[in-house]
């Protein structure tokens, strides 16, 4: 066990109240937080759930098996899978060396730059895609995997720039310090100190990136369908020509990439070596 | 002679001194300005091959920046460094013959300690098997070789400051540069380390420079001490002529305890004058009864410092502080108190010791 999980445990039981209270509070994180979630579950294997019935009429995997033969669905797996990983690397290319110059450079305006990244999120996004498609349509981007994958990119440059940055900001000078001391040039004391060391703070984005690239779905309806269909496009799809059960077995469906995800990444940066270098004083 | 050679050596490592030129490390008119403030002022600074100097000032006198410029963090704005007679200012940091210990140890917490200690060597393309005989070498000299394959966080301050000497002193450097190497130890280890530290360098006759704001660790490990203020170097002897003949009134108050009075000693009697005297307070002598030189005095207050007392006497002319062991006296307790031996400045310079005129 690492000493960030001993030290998380222990504070956590310092905060815990015992009594009624305590007991309330549980129950009603369990109804906020798992019921929707069993709500969803059920849902998928109701045959139907009408409103007075406490609980579903019956029991069917009708509705997986209209999802699961649908052959477009195969095709928006692919293009979800596809498309996120490609976001997140060229997301990668273009934020990383920002983020770098961000966190060890002084230059004009980079305040400016660096809240002006949250501008993208400041508006409306419905209304920022349709302008982009305005523009899309003039560069004839409207339908292709490039004007998808811009829009993508778009989104996640906020989290490929603030964390990576952070984290690079987060690397101490001095580490940098001693490796040219030790006779690094430059791009090695990169490769070898200030990357490893901000490597979880970039994987945490690379997550982000890619969960933010999974699950958008206005910016692609628009500038992608029909062509170009992802797993949320889809969704709309099937959500509006099938009765409400096939949402919910698309949303477990949708909801399997991510959690798989988080998971994976919650093991190597919580509790890999990754995070035992921190420590250090 | 090899790292290597050195360290299973038994006798010291002499002074190589090449009538050649000067080895060591060469300073001349080094010069820096931050901000609009002069920080560095045409400072020069020789440091004898083999030679340990300490750099000893008060935070802020421009030490750590003096010492950045030597390893080549920092581009002075005018000045030589020499090393070994090579000219290094225009180099990077990276192709200085210096190695550096930094205050907080700058240990890359995602390598081992072999891993710490061999980078450098890997840096320089060296074969697999001579790297590792070179870093166990070293490792055994600081004596670490059971921690080898720990990560920074895993060991103690201690050990984490002698992974930092092995990774400098792994380079063979001609030049050893220490950035407040004991400043982050509890007391009882930093004398250890200190004399740790001061063992390896006489073994290994490396030239080396400590910046350090503690007089005591500059006074117990260094050859030749450099005080800085303001940018310039004060006073650069051997520590123990610093505390007896201190060249500037800010070197005798910054180096030991001072009783700085205004004005001048006559016959053991201070009397107001322009100039400033300072004696140190274990030379008052405080007795009970009258003696030669002695005015009378009365005990003001007591503060117990373990093996000594410091006693601050009243005296008609004057309260001194006084250093005294065995039993001491009471408050309010009448007596006699004579200075033995004073330093009197004028203008901020040593004029006399003693009562001797210079």
């Amino acid at each position: 066990m690492t000493m960030i999980t001993k030290r998380a445990r222990k504070s956590a039981a310092r905060l815990s109240f015992s009594g009624p209270l305590s007991g309330l509070f549980f129950v009603l994180m369990v109804v906020f937080i798992l019921g929707p979630l069993a709500w969803l579950g059920i849902r998928a294997f109701a045959e139907s759930w009408t409103f007075p019935n406490l609980g579903p009429d019956g029991w069917t995997l009708r509705w997986w098996s209209v999802v699961l033969g649908d052959e477009t669905l195969g095709r928006a797996v692919q293009n979800s899978l596809a498309l996120a990983a490609l976001t997140v690397l060229v997301s990668a290319c273009i934020c990383l060396p920002a983020a770098y110059a961000f966190a060890r450079y002084e230059f004009w305006g980079r305040r400016t730059f660096l809240i002006g990244l949250f501008a993208l999120n400041a508006f409306p996004k419905m209304g920022l895609y349709v302008t982009i498609a305005s523009l899309f349509y003039a560069l004839n981007l409207m339908g292709t995997v490039m004007g998808v994958l811009i829009v993508h990119v778009l989104g996640t440059v906020v989290f490929m720039t603030w964390i990576p940055a952070a984290a690079f900001a987060a690397v101490p000078r001095s580490l940098e310090e001693a490796a040219r001391d030790a006779g690094a040039t430059k791009l090695r004391v990169f490769i070898s100190v200030t990357f490893p060391l901000a490597l979880p703070g970039i994987l945490v984005a690379a997550v982000m990136s890619f969960l933010a690239s999974f699950d958008e779905a206005q910016g692609t309806y628009l500038i992608g369908a029909p062509d170009i269909m992802t797993m949320p496009t889809q969704m709309y799809t099937l959500v509006l020509n099938y009765p409400n059960q096939v949402a919910a077995v698309f949303s477990i469906l949708l909801a399997i990439p991510s959690v798989a995800l988080l998971l994976a990444a919650h093991k190597h940066i919580v509790g890999g070596t990754l995070a035992e270098g921190f420590q250090i004083k | 002679m090899t790292l290597i050679e050195k360290i299973h050596s038994t006798t010291p490592t002499h002074r190589e001194t090449d009538a050649g030129g000067s080895r060591g490390l060469r300073v001349r008119g080094l010069h820096k300005v931050l901000g609009g403030r002069t920080i560095i002022d045409n400072l020069d600074l020789t440091v004898q091959d083999g030679e340990l100097v300490s750099l000893l000032g008060p935070s802020g006198c421009g030490k750590t920046t003096t010492l950045r410029m030597i390893a080549g963090f920092l581009a002075p704005d005018a000045g030589s460094i020499q090393v070994h007679d090579r000219e290094v200012s225009a180099l990077g940091a990276e192709k200085r013959p210096s190695a550096m210990v930094f205050q907080n140890y700058a240990l890359w917490p995602h390598m081992t300690v072999v891993k710490n200690v061999g980078f450098p060597l890997k840096l320089r393309r060296l074969g697999k098997k001579e790297i590792e005989q070179r870093v166990d070498a070293v490792l055994a000299l600081v004596n670490l070789l059971h921690h080898k394959h720990s990560r920074p966080a895993r060991i103690s301050g201690g050990e984490q400051q002698r992974v930092a000497l092995a990774r400098a002193l792994v380079q063979e450097p001609e030049l050893l540069l220490l950035d407040e190497p004991l400043s982050n130890l509890d007391a009882k280890l930093r004398v250890k380390v200190r004399e740790d530290i001061r063992e390896i360098q006489q073994r290994l006759g490396i030239t080396t420079l400590i910046v350090t704001h503690d007089q005591e660790e500059a006074m117990s490990m260094s050859d030749r001490i450099a005080v800085m203020n303001a940018g310039k170097i004060e006073q650069f002897s051997r520590p123990a002529e610093l505390y007896s003949r201190p060249e500037t009134e800010f070197v005798a108050t910054f180096i030991g305890s001072l009783n700085r009075i205004e004005g001048s000693l006559v016959n053991g009697a201070v009397v107001p004058g322009d100039d400033v005297i300072g004696i140190r307070p274990e030379d008052v002598v405080f007795t009970l009864h009258a003696s030669f030189d002695a005015r009378p005095a009365v005990v003001e207050r007591v503060v117990p410092h373990g093996h000594f007392h410091e006693i601050y006497l009243k005296r008609d002319d004057a309260t001194l502080r006084a250093f005294a062991s065995g039993l001491p006296p009471a408050p309010g307790d009448r007596g006699h108190a004579a200075i033995q031996n004073a330093l009197t400045f004028r203008q901020g310079r040593l004029v006399t010791t003693g009562g001797v005129a210079l």
